[in-house]
């Protein structure tokens, strides 16, 4: 398993590589060098030789190929440049907001997962009941719904008109004076919301997938030799079914990421989430691209090793699949 | 036989130039309703715009001029279409025969899905009124007059949404918004579906190295986040309509063109393609001949699919401020200027949510539809 992770992680190299490119030239496609665009609007009031000097502060005046070799060389060791806006080098900036937004990405799983194999598994069950039925339609519904739409929506019933929940915000006014039980408290109040349309909407996906597995399963013989054993439904569908079911959600969980992660972005901007999706729409309105270059890189980044992790589950869960098999596929 | 034909046959062919009253003589309920309520719906839309229709052809806006002509286009084509139909049902008579052609079993699996053929009805009203906009919104979108009268009005039968910030109609917007989306939704579709084709058959035709090379391409697009993607572009090009419509479609490409790839790939191995091999078929035709279209019908649902997610991506960036910018109207924007008033005026959030809302599920329930018709046993959403 040792050698599989390190071959696995050694692949993932170029991918990285790629990422890294791709985010350089992009941003490069465009007409006008970064800091022409950054500083567009106060063209005219800037000395020209103080606009000089800052492209020279960033290396904006050196040949393109030079400057790629040194984006890459630098992100390799880790320095992903200095924000043009808030003066501060980027790798603290996202070290800063990442946690906020793994927070929202971690829980909204749990509720996806929580809700959509729950109720993946009980329409399955109870195949073409009105249950069944009303979970196969609201899971389509509900996975069309937008998620900024619902979130005012949501804002506008459970924040202002009924005050449950706050509004926007990590955390109270008064979060300084509350007991430690009380902070806690405090956040999670505030993650209701954000959590509920990040999470709700990829538990409509996960219910139609896991009803689908179940239903493929049930009709596989081991279930069948199961049932003719006179094992309960009970055990034959929690111990035989499940858990070959449950198998290929993990491969759906690592493809989910790049679509939480992007879904943050809008999210996280509507709550005031200090986040990297917001941190990544403040660096396009504000055309600060030191910082768009890093928190793309970084999503892109996360992705990769979240299909790896869910890839490396995958292995290790499944005894059908060997190191070797995968290989060769 | 040849004798009742030549009876009726004119008269019914006379009639039917009403659309659909040819079918409901001939007993063809169900088709002759649908012709003639669309018949009627485009001649009471024809009679209350009358001005404004004329006025299409003094030299106004070329939209507006598309509006009227296409009207006129929808009535000539739906009596030219009952009357072939008509001539059709009675030159065949008895002999009627039920074909079985796989596509016509498909058409017939969906006709029984309701929902399916709902979602299809409103999808394609959607697309009518965006369309025939010009000729429809009460209110110009961009007109501001008193703004201190009119502004934040309620929902009322004066302004059916209500008005906006300035003083302006939402439905008249909201109308003016859907063109946007719609339009954006659809083209980019097309640019993305027909990218990732072309590039993924490519690489399965050539294989080997080329292969290797252009699927190392695609799995580093597909490493980032589509949207994180789109954010970066929309940041780095100055976004108007084509544009956006060129970067929505030119980021999503890669999840079909991997699809398309490993389908021909597997279709290769197969009879039908020996076959067509050994009758000394060139490679590209049989691409284009054989493989194409016998991994096409995934794709097509894919399609459907793919035009809910670029509307929803669309009016994600339009919200963030990024995308369509305002005084143009699109649902996104328009939802993004209502969150700013929640408070105060929860209705110009609402409505134009309500309408992407009402959009985006009428498409995944028609792709829903055309899935199951087309293969009964195909399981799982695809993320393509």
């Amino acid at each position: 398993m040792g050698w599989y992770i390190l071959k696995r992680l050694l692949q993932a190299i170029p991918l990285l590589l790629g990422i890294i490119t791709v985010t350089f030239f992009i941003v490069r496609l465009a007409p006008g060098d970064p800091m022409d665009i950054y500083l567009e609007e106060d063209r005219g009031q800037i000395d020209p030789q103080a606009i000089e000097l800052l492209r020279q502060k960033y290396g904006l005046d050196q040949p393109i190929h030079i400057q790629y070799v040194k984006w890459v060389a630098n992100v390799a060791r880790g320095d992903l440049g200095e924000s043009f806006r808030y003066r501060r080098p980027v790798s603290q900036l996202l070290a800063e907001a990442i946690p906020y937004t793994l927070q929202l990405t971690i829980l909204a799983v749990v509720l996806d997962a929580l809700i959509g194999i729950t109720l993946g598994i009980i329409s399955a069950v109870k195949q073409y009941s009105v249950l069944d039925k009303i979970v196969t339609l609201g899971s389509l519904v509900i996975y069309a719904i937008p998620g900024f739409w619902l979130a005012l929506m949501l804002v506008l019933v459970f924040s202002v008109n009924l005050g449950w929940f706050p509004t926007s915000q990590t955390r109270s006014m008064d979060y300084g004076f509350l007991s430690f039980s009380g902070k806690v408290l405090d956040r999670l109040w505030h993650l209701v919301l954000p959590v509920f349309v990040l999470g709700v909407a990829s538990a409509a996906s996960t219910a139609r997938y896991m009803r689908n597995r179940l239903l493929e399963v049930l009709n596989e013989e081991y279930v069948l030799s199961a049932r003719a054993r006179g094992f309960r439904e009970r055990v034959v569908i929690l111990n035989h079914a499940l858990r070959n079911a449950l198998i290929p959600i993990i491969t759906i969980y690592g493809m989910k990421l790049p679509f939480l992660l992007g879904g943050a972005a809008i999210i996280e901007s509507i709550f005031a989430w200090p986040g990297m999706g917001r941190l990544a729409v403040e660096a396009v309105s504000g055309r600060d691209y030191p910082l768009l270059m890093a928190t793309i890189t970084m999503g892109a980044v996360m992705t990769v090793f979240g299909n790896l992790l869910a890839d490396l589950t995958y292995v290790w869960v499944d005894p059908r699949v060997s190191y070797e098999g995968k290989k060769q596929r | 036989m040849r004798e009742r034909n030549s009876d009726n046959h004119s008269s019914v062919l006379r009639l039917s130039l009403i659309p659909g009253l040819g079918h409901l003589v001939l007993g063809e309920r169900r088709r002759g309703v649908h012709l003639l309520a669309f018949a009627m719906i485009c001649v009471l839309i024809l009679t209350s715009t009358w001005e404004r229709f004329l006025e299409a052809f003094q030299g106004s806006a070329i939209d507006h001029w598309i509006a009227s002509l296409f009207l006129v286009a929808c009535l000539l084509s739906l009596s030219t279409f009952s009357v072939r139909d008509v001539r059709r049902l009675v030159t065949l008579g008895d002999e009627r025969v039920q074909s079985k052609s796989p596509l016509r079993i498909a058409l017939r699996r969906f006709q029984a899905n309701r929902l399916a053929v709902w979602s299809l009805y409103v999808i394609g009203a959607l697309y009518f009124i965006a369309i025939l906009t010009p000729l429809l919104t009460p209110y110009d979108p961009s007109a501001i007059e008193d703004v201190l009268e009119t502004r934040y009005l309620a929902p009322s039968t004066a302004h059916l949404f209500g008005t906006d910030e300035f003083g302006r109609d939402l439905f008249s917007r909201a109308m003016y918004g859907a063109r946007v989306s719609l339009s954006i939704g659809l083209l980019a579709m097309l640019i993305a579906k027909l990218v990732g084709t072309t590039y993924g058959s490519i690489a399965a035709y050539f294989g080997g190295v080329v292969d290797n090379v252009l699927m190392r391409i695609v799995d580093v697009i597909i490493a980032f986040p589509t949207f994180f993607l789109m954010l970066m572009l929309v940041g780095v090009f100055e976004a108007n309509l084509v544009v956006l419509v060129l970067i929505l479609g030119l980021t999503s490409w890669p999840g079909t063109a991997r699809f398309i790839r490993g389908e021909i790939l597997s279709l290769k191995e197969q009879e039908f393609t020996e076959s067509a091999r050994a009758i000394g078929l060139p490679a590209h035709l049989i691409i284009v001949r054989h493989l194409i279209p016998s991994a096409l019908s995934p794709v097509l649902v894919s399609a459907a699919l793919a035009v809910a997610g670029m509307i929803g991506a669309e009016a994600g960036l339009s919200f963030l401020g990024l995308g369509i910018r305002p005084p143009t109207p699109s649902w996104g924007n328009m939802v993004s200027a209502g969150s700013d008033a929640l408070l105060v005026a929860w209705w110009v959030a609402f409505f134009p949510g309500a309408l992407l809302t009402i959009t985006l599920i009428a498409f995944s329930l028609f792709a829903d539809g055309i899935r199951d018709a087309l293969d009964p046993k195909a399981l799982m959403q695809r993320f393509v």
